[in-house]
């Protein structure tokens, strides 16, 4: 039955184990996907490369389908996984904020992270760069206090939120990540820049 | 090796190993992956450090200091390093490691590093108001099917998107 530390008593040092372990897995996938190049990650916006698409997509869709699963047949406990908190002001204005970030830093940060381990020195400014956008809004927040906290929906799950149940959602997610699949390697082909490909 | 540029795993079987690891956090300790929020720890941990006083009256650091804030904080910056790690070692075994300052060739190195120091502030700030990042707000708020996780993600790349036009010289 999981998840397994919030249930069962483990040691400290076990979690912290645990937690280096989940890491590596997750730099390795990151890299070997070619989240190490901020060409490749920008690829997405402008059609020549979307593997950012198809390993998000991928990855999520996984995650969520392991979890249907292993709730289905009452290996994990749902009510023990973190649900995100929805703040509507605060998601959306972070998130474009955000957007911007990735389109003129070219990362991430946990891309950023996974470049800079392999020698990437955009990625190495990058980091420095969201340490101190980190320490700005630390330094400032009681100027955004209000807009972090506005419009607080609690933890509201979007299968609930349109009204379908959690497998309906998931095919639609499925669908919707197929269909994108398709128009993006079509993108691909029309997109192409070899010249950038031979590079990243 | 015949074909110029480098060779990475096919992106649907990288996602599927992604999404596998991320199943594996949710399974051992309910929760999935972050980024940012060891780039927090960081900073919270220097500003104590540098002005303890300035950091426990400070409505934002005080919050992540208090007693059992720590065990999260460090499990954070652990998962962080391992990514540093795991990283590395995908980069060694598939002969990537070297320093390179990757950009299009019509901008400057200088304006690459100053671009890549916004975007890192931009992203910093953003994943603080947003509550975390594409790897903690957007991957795994999507896979336990949050709303915020959906809005968040649709607010990042849309509007990276939106941009991508008035930026093509730093990439293409």
């Amino acid at each position: 039955m999981g998840p397994i530390v919030p249930l069962f008593e483990i040691p400290e040092e076990l979690n912290l184990l645990i937690a280096f372990l989940i890491g590596l897995g997750f730099g390795f996938t990151l890299e070997q996907a070619g989240f190490s190049s901020s060409r490749k990650l920008a690829g997405m916006f402008y059609g020549y490369d979307i593997t950012v698409l198809k390993v998000f997509f991928t990855a999520a869709i996984t995650g969520m389908l392991g979890l249907l699963f292993l709730n289905y047949f009452g290996l994990i406990d749902m009510s023990l996984v973190y649900l995100n908190e929805y703040y509507m002001t605060s998601a959306i204005i972070g998130g474009i904020i955000m957007g911007a970030g990735f389109i003129i830093g070219g990362f991430c940060p946990g891309t950023s992270v996974c470049a800079a381990a392999i020698g990437k020195i955009d990625a190495m400014y990058f980091i420095g760069g969201g340490l101190v956008g980190i320490f700005l809004f630390g330094e400032t927040y009681t100027w955004w206090e209000k807009l972090y906290n506005a419009n607080y929906l609690g933890m509201v799950k979007l299968s609930d939120s349109i009204g379908v149940s959690d497998g309906i959602l998931a095919l639609i997610v499925i669908v919707a990540a197929v269909m994108m699949f398709w128009i993006g390697e079509m993108a691909e082909k029309k997109f192409k820049r070899e010249d950038i490909s031979n590079e990243i | 090796m015949k074909t110029k540029g480098n060779t990475y795993m096919n992106p649907y079987l990288a996602g599927f190993l992604l999404g596998l690891v991320l199943l594996a956090s949710f399974y051992l300790t309910g929760r999935g992956l972050g980024a940012s929020g060891a780039v927090k720890s960081v900073v919270v941990s220097s500003v104590a450090t540098v002005a303890e006083g300035h950091a426990m009256s400070s409505p934002f650091y005080s919050k992540y200091l208090e007693g059992d804030q720590k065990p999260m904080k460090a499990w954070l910056v652990l998962e962080v390093f391992g990514v540093l790690i795991g990283g590395f070692i995908s980069g060694a075994v598939s002969g990537r490691l070297n320093f390179k300052l990757e950009k299009s060739p019509k901008i400057t190195n200088k304006k690459r590093i100053m671009m890549a120091l916004i975007g890192g502030a931009l992203f910093g700030f953003g994943s603080q108001l947003g509550r975390g990042c594409t790897s903690g707000a957007a991957l795994t708020g999507m896979a336990v099917m949050s709303l915020a996780g959906y809005v968040t993600m649709m607010a990042i790349f849309g509007t990276a998107f939106a941009l991508a036009y008035f930026f093509r010289k730093n990439w293409i």
